[in-house]
This record gives structure tokens, sequence and C-alpha cells, in this order.
């Protein structure tokens, strides 16, 4: 499928994510991940979303968002270079030998840990959606305890910006 | 200097501020400050309805009959969810309302008070915008901002849910009523491009065998008779959906009738056979269009809508233009005016146009509409001779509204509406129950206009309570009651497709005498099942004499009439049933 990250500014008004949110489930779209936050203009909030479907489904979920009142803009951050990165924390077993092995591959992905107890590891990891995938499928399985994922927030690279 | 008022007095305000002449509502706990401020006024008069969905198919009656918003006054709970489906009828249909409803005091929001629905929650899916008025001193500009949103772009409805501590008379606030607001995140487009008017222009003038294909849109957007003067400039076909029947004049030559699931077998032939397809405030619904792979192969498309999120929806626009109706097709007039100027110099043109209406000709006299429709010799009603025969005595110059049924299709391939806004009917969600309430939002908004109603006797039973509210405010409506005992569309879809098995469609042994019960409410009531007294019975219906009463005529009619043609479903927009016997396919083309 067809993966694509929407960004949108939304007035910072009680109700306006639940009409973003209720859209996507009235028309039949599919959110895959979805953050939110205000910007540095207190109105404002900023939505970053990941969906997937065909260039003409992500035309009609754009047009929709765009018809919502409180909707600002709409911007496919896939429609020119942008930079995507996710934020995940990992909460992994580790006892006696395995400690130095999680270790290691924390460093091959340039994690963090951030917590530490005698019997577990978190670690803290930023990128793109693919490389902590990879992260979580370099561990041991079993010794995964509890995964977090921020979803995808994102911005265009260079001139290109989103603001009012 | 402004003044101080309460939330409850600064609502009512502000609604005599908007201009608005009537409040269609009914009370209850939540909503009693704004009851009292109503009270002590007499600028906005309120309409005191007997269910809250009525409400709502009034006001919404109103609004389609005069483009103005209608307003809606009702209370938290199942005040407001009665309400829902009315607020939906008008989604669909995107005409402009404005609803008011009480809520539980805010400190009580959430702990599931006495008559608490979320009706912000609720109404989401089917509102165009909606507000939770946190402060009275909000309540001024929250009006204003309603009132932008709901009739501006393409309209819709739009809710007000007010927490009662928020019209508390002990709290008040400094009223000022803003001029106009603006909204950084709402501009609706008005003016096409006008590099794709000039494209659209040259298309619509090289087509060998355009058409023409207006809805709704035309009618929200008063661009009737802007579609007309191009439409009379162009000499090309045109063909209305079920909303936007009037927009072009029903009886002009260039009209071909209504297209779509029982659209004409001309209107459905001309689209699928087009090679230039101007659609105008039309939105190709899948009422129109039946199987969108298979719809009107060799057709450009020009797709003017005001909303963007209709255009390329269902159907690719070749041409798409986003802007208002009646602003594109005036912009567009001189446009091809100029070109046809540039053309008919060249010596081009002209017998294409000939050649095409003889073939839409030709099809109209092989299954044009009356084709199927033989008078019966024992005097059984046909219901499009009840149609014929309301079109006969009013001239054509009622408002026609219509609920939902075989009825409302007969009303609408029949009637010849000269105008738009002369036909009302839910389109779009398929309201039973609008008809009656639709028509006394109509006659409220012109007392001396005619004003029928055509129903079924299913729907009509879907919101009768409100003969009670036509007696209190002396609407002089005309029910016309197609009764063929039965919820017929639904029967003839078992005919058609569930070997004649009426699952739950009749029930003849249990139906009122409608004669009767409209006398008990008050008003007058008729029951013919005579052709022969077809023609007196309307005659007597309209006439001075029962200038002043409502009257429901109930015409009992043959149960086993269809709806003809009937697109098959899954097919293009040729494949249609054109009578008991006659199926058409794409070989058609004659
Ligand atoms: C509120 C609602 N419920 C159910 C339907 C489905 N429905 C469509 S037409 C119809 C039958 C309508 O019967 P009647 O009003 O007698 O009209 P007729 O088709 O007999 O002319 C029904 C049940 C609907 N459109 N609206
Ligand atoms: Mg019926």
């Amino acid at each position: 499928m067809n993966r694509r990250v929407l960004a949108v500014l939304l007035e910072n008004e009680p109700g306006a994510l639940s009409r973003v949110v209720g859209l996507f489930a009235q028309r039949n779209y599919n959110i895959e991940t979805l953050t939110v936050a205000p910007t540095e203009d207190a109105t404002l909030s900023r939505v970053t979303l990941s969906t997937d479907g065909s260039d003409e489904k992500i035309e009609q979920i754009t047009k929709h968002l765009n018809r919502l009142i409180e909707v600002v803009k709409v911007l496919d951050l896939h429609e020119a270079a942008c930079v995507e990165r996710e934020l995940m924390f990992v909460k992994i077993s580790a006892q006696g030998a395995e400690r130095a092995e999680v270790k290691r591959t924390c460093d091959i992905f340039r994690g963090q840990i951030v917590d530490v107890t005698a019997a577990a590891y978190t670690v803290q990891l930023t990128g793109e959606s693919g490389k902590l995938d990879a992260f979580l499928r370099a561990l041991d399985r079993s010794a995964i305890i509890e995964v977090v994922r921020s979803g995808v927030s994102g911005i265009s690279r260079g001139e290109k910006v989103l603001s009012v | 200097m402004s003044e101080t008022l309460s939330g409850a007095d600064m609502l009512v305000r502000a609604l005599q501020d908007e201009g608005v002449e009537y409040l269609f509502g009914y009370p209850g706990g939540a909503a009693l400050h704004i009851y009292d401020a109503i009270f002590r006024q007499q600028k906005v008069e309120h309409i005191l309805v007997r269910h809250e969905q009525a409400a709502t198919h009034m006001a919404d009656g109103y609004a389609r009959a005069t483009g103005k918003p209608g307003v809606v006054l009702v209370t938290s709970g199942p005040g407001a969810t009665n309400a829902v489906t009315g607020i939906a009828t008008a989604y669909m249909d995107s005409t402009p309302l404005i609803v008011i409803s009480g809520q539980v005091p805010t400190a009580q929001i959430g702990t599931d008070a006495f008559q608490e629905t979320d009706m912000v929650g609720v109404s989401r899916p089917v509102v165009k915008h909606s507000f939770l008025v946190r402060d009275c001193a909000e309540i001024p500009r929250t009006i204003k901002t309603a009132f932008h949103i709901a009739t501006t772009g393409r309209p819709g409805p739009v809710v007000i849910d007010v927490p009662k501590d928020t019209t508390d008379p002990a709290i008040t606030a400094a009223y000022d009523y803003p001029e106009s607001v603006s909204l950084r995140s709402y501009k609706p487009a008005k003016r096409g491009n006008g590099r794709q008017l000039r494209k659209a222009a040259k298309a619509l003038i090289e087509a060998q065998r355009p058409i023409i294909y207006s809805g709704g849109g035309v009618v929200q957007g008063n661009a009737g008779p802007a579609l007309t003067r191009l439409a009379r400039r162009l000499g090309a076909p045109v063909t209305n959906t079920l909303m936007g029947l009037g927009a072009f004049p029903g009886d002009d030559a260039q009209f071909i009738g209504m297209l779509g699931m029982h659209g004409t077998y001309e209107a459905n032939m001309a689209m699928h056979h087009a090679d230039l397809i101007f659609a105008v405030g039309a939105r190709f619904d899948d009422r129109v269009t039946n199987n969108p792979d298979k719809f009107c192969p060799e057709a450009r498309i020009i797709h003017v809508d005001v909303d963007p999120a209709s255009i390329s929806k269902i159907i690719n626009a070749d041409i798409p233009i986003v802007g208002d109706a009646r602003s594109v097709l005036e912009e567009l007039d001189p446009l091809v005016e100029a070109e046809l100027a540039k053309r008919s110099k060249q010596q081009e043109g002209g017998d294409a146009g000939k050649a095409w209406w003889r073939q839409i000709r030709g099809w109209r006299d092989a299954y044009g509409l009356d084709h199927a429709m033989k008078p019966r010799e024992d005097g059984v009603i046909l219901p499009q001779q009840v149609i014929q025969s309301l079109y006969r005595t009013t001239g054509g110059a009622a408002y026609v509204t219509s609920d939902v049924g075989q009825h409302q299709m007969f009303a609408a391939q029949h009637y010849k509406f000269p105008e738009g806004r002369r036909w009302i009917n839910s389109g779009g969600l398929g309201t039973m129950g609008f008809g009656l309430p639709a028509a006394m939002g109509a006659q409220f908004a012109y007392p001396e206009a005619t004003v029928a109603c055509v129903t079924g006797e299913g729907s009509f039973m879907m919101n009768m309570q409100e003969l009670s509210t036509c007696l209190q405010y002396g609407l002089p409506i005309k029910i016309i009651c197609l009764n063929n005992q039965a919820l017929g569309m639904v029967k003839q879809w078992q005919d058609m497709q569930y070997g004649g098995r009426h699952s739950q469609s009749t029930y003849s042994d249990s139906l009122p005498d409608f004669k009767t019960l409209a006398e008990s409410f008050g008003h007058v009531g008729m029951r013919i099942d005579h052709a022969g007294d077809l023609d007196p019975a309307m005659d007597e219906a309209f006439s001075a004499k029962l200038k002043d009463k409502a009257v429901l005529v109930d015409v009992w009619v043959d149960p086993d009439e269809h709806v003809y043609p009937m697109a098959i479903k899954g097919g293009s927009m040729c494949d249609m049933v054109l009578n008991k016997v006659t199926t058409s396919q794409q070989g058609d083309y004659m």
C-alpha cells in the first residue's frame, strides 16, 4: 500500500480533533498513526497522521479534511522531500549475559537506555518508522515487555513550510 | 454603548438581529431560560410543533422555499436526538439550518445527568459544523458565526448546543452583535478559475452530443436563470437531478426530464451516449450514475461545484471548476457567446446538434414517460394521473413537497416545475415524514402561495401529528395522499427482486380512515377512489372556497403500479427496466 503522511494545522479548540478522527471513521479511511500538539502559536494545533491509500483516496481525504471548518491547512508531506521521525520506548527484559547483548543492539541503532533495573532496560529510540521496526526485529521477541510509539511526526525539507 | 443582557436574551436578540422570522421548536427543561426570553419579545415568532423531527423539517422546508436559513430550538436529551433525523436530512441535501439545542448545565456535563446527551457528538457526522457554548458572553459571536457557516459555500446545518447555565437570567454580559465574521480556516471559493472556464467554454461548443446535468446546487445557488440562459444559448438538452428539478423550466422544449434511477428513458440514454457532460451543482450520486465503472463511457466531463470534495469523488472530472454555480455560469455565458461568434464565421457546427436532438426525440417517442401509462377501464386511479391532475389544477404554480416512495417519483416525473425552490423533497437521506412539515415551512414562508404535499399513506403517518400544528397556525396545506395501501416502493423492489414476496410492506387491514382523521384534526378530508372523481376533487381541494383550509385528499390508487423506468442494479445508465415487460440495454442506440 501507498503510505502517506499528512500534516494538518487545526484551530486549537475543544472538539476539533474529534472531528478529524470522526471524519476518518465516517468515510472509512484508515489512520495508522496520529500525533497532535499545540504549535508555537497557541491558537493552532498541528496534527500529523499517517494513512494509506491510492493517490485518489489521499486527494479525497485531503479535500474532506479541508472541508472541516476548524482545519486551517493540510499538507501531504510526501508531495516533496520531508523529514519524518518517530519516538519509541521499549522495555526489554535483560538479565545476566543478555544485558550486554541488548546494550550492543541498542548502540547499533543509536538508542539510549533511559531506565535500568536489575531485570530490564528501557530503551529510547528515535528515527524513521522503518528503523524502529528493524530494532524490534533485532531483539529477541520474548524479551520485549512493552513497546510505546509516538506515531510519525514530520516536516518538509528546504523552504517549504506549513503555516497560516 | 452596548447593552447588558442575559445569555437567553442575547440569544433571542441575536436571532432578531439576523432577521429571523420564525423559530420552529419545542420546549423542555434545559431550554426554559430561552423560552422565557422568547415570551418577552415579539419579533421572532416561535412555532410550536408536535415533534422535534417535524421542527427541523419545517425549518428545512422554509429554508428550501426561501433560500434563507431555517432556525430550530429544542431541549436537551430526547429533544435534541429527535431533531437528528431532520439535521441529517438537511445535511444530505445541503440546506442551511441553525439548530439550537438546550444542554444540561456545564457543571453537569459528563455526569449522565437527567436528559443529557452529547449533542455535539451525536450530531457530528451530520452537521456542517457545531458549537458548544462555554460562556454567555460568547453567544452573539457564536450565533453570527453559525449563520455565516450555514449559509455560505455549500450550505448545511449548524448545531449550537447551549448549556443551561449560559442562559441563566442572573448572569449577564455585554451584547454586541458583530456585523460580520471572518474565519481564517473557512474561505469558500466563489469564482471559478478563469483558465478552466475558457477550457469549458471551448469544450461545450466543440461537443457533438452535449448534455447539461444540473442538480440541487443550482437551486441552492439561485443559479436557475443563469443556467437557463446558457442552456438556451447552447441549444443543448438539459436533464435535472431529483434535487435540481425546476432549476431549468420543466415545460421547456430543451428539458428532457429527470435522470437517474427513475429518470426518463431519454435523459438516461442521452447521458450514456453523450460526448460531453456539463455537470453543475450535481454530485454524481449513486442513484444517478448506477455503476460508476460503466458510467457514460464516451463522455468528457466538466464538473462545477462549490464543494471541492464533491469533484472527482465518484467520477473523475476532465475539467473541474470549483466555484459558486451562479458566478461560474454567469462568467461562462459571455465566453460561450464569444466562442460561438468566432465559430459561426468559420461556418462550423450546426448539424451535429440537429442529429443529436433527432436521436433524443427518437428515444422519447419510443419510451417517453407516458408510453406505459394506460388509463384503466374500471376507473381505478393510476398514481401518475393524480400528479397530472394536480399539475393541471395548480397550473404548475404550487410549491410541492413530497415524502419518500413511489409517490415521490411520480411527482418528480410528472409535475413540471417552472423554477427552482418549487419542488421540495428529501433526495439525499430519503426521509419518510419529511413532506408535511416541509410543506408547512414553505407555507409559513409564503402565506399566500399554494402549497401541496404529495405523500403516501406510509410516509404521512410518520409525522401526521403536525396536522394539529396546521390548525394552530391556520396553514392551508393541501395534502394529496397517494394511498396504495402499502409501502409501495418497498413492495415494488420485492416484486422486481424478491419474487413478489411482500415481506412487511403491506398493512391494508389496519389503515385509518384518513378522511375522518383529517376532520378530527379540524381540517377538510376527502376520499376518492374513482378516476372520474379525480379532477373534480382536486379542483375542489384547491378552490377559493377552501382557500383557508387545510385539506387532505386521500386518493386510493392502483396498488400494483410500479415506477418506471427503473435502473438495473450494477448496470450503466442505459440499462433500465422500462415497463412490466420491456428492458432496455446498451444496444438501443438507434
Ligand atoms: C424513515 C424511513 N424509513 C424507511 C424508509 C424506506 N422506505 C423507502 S420508500 C418506503 C415506502 C414508503 O411508503 P409510502 O409512504 O406509502 O409511499 P409509496 O411508496 O407507497 O408511494 C420505505 C419504507 C425510508 N425511506 N425512510
Ligand atoms: Mg403507500
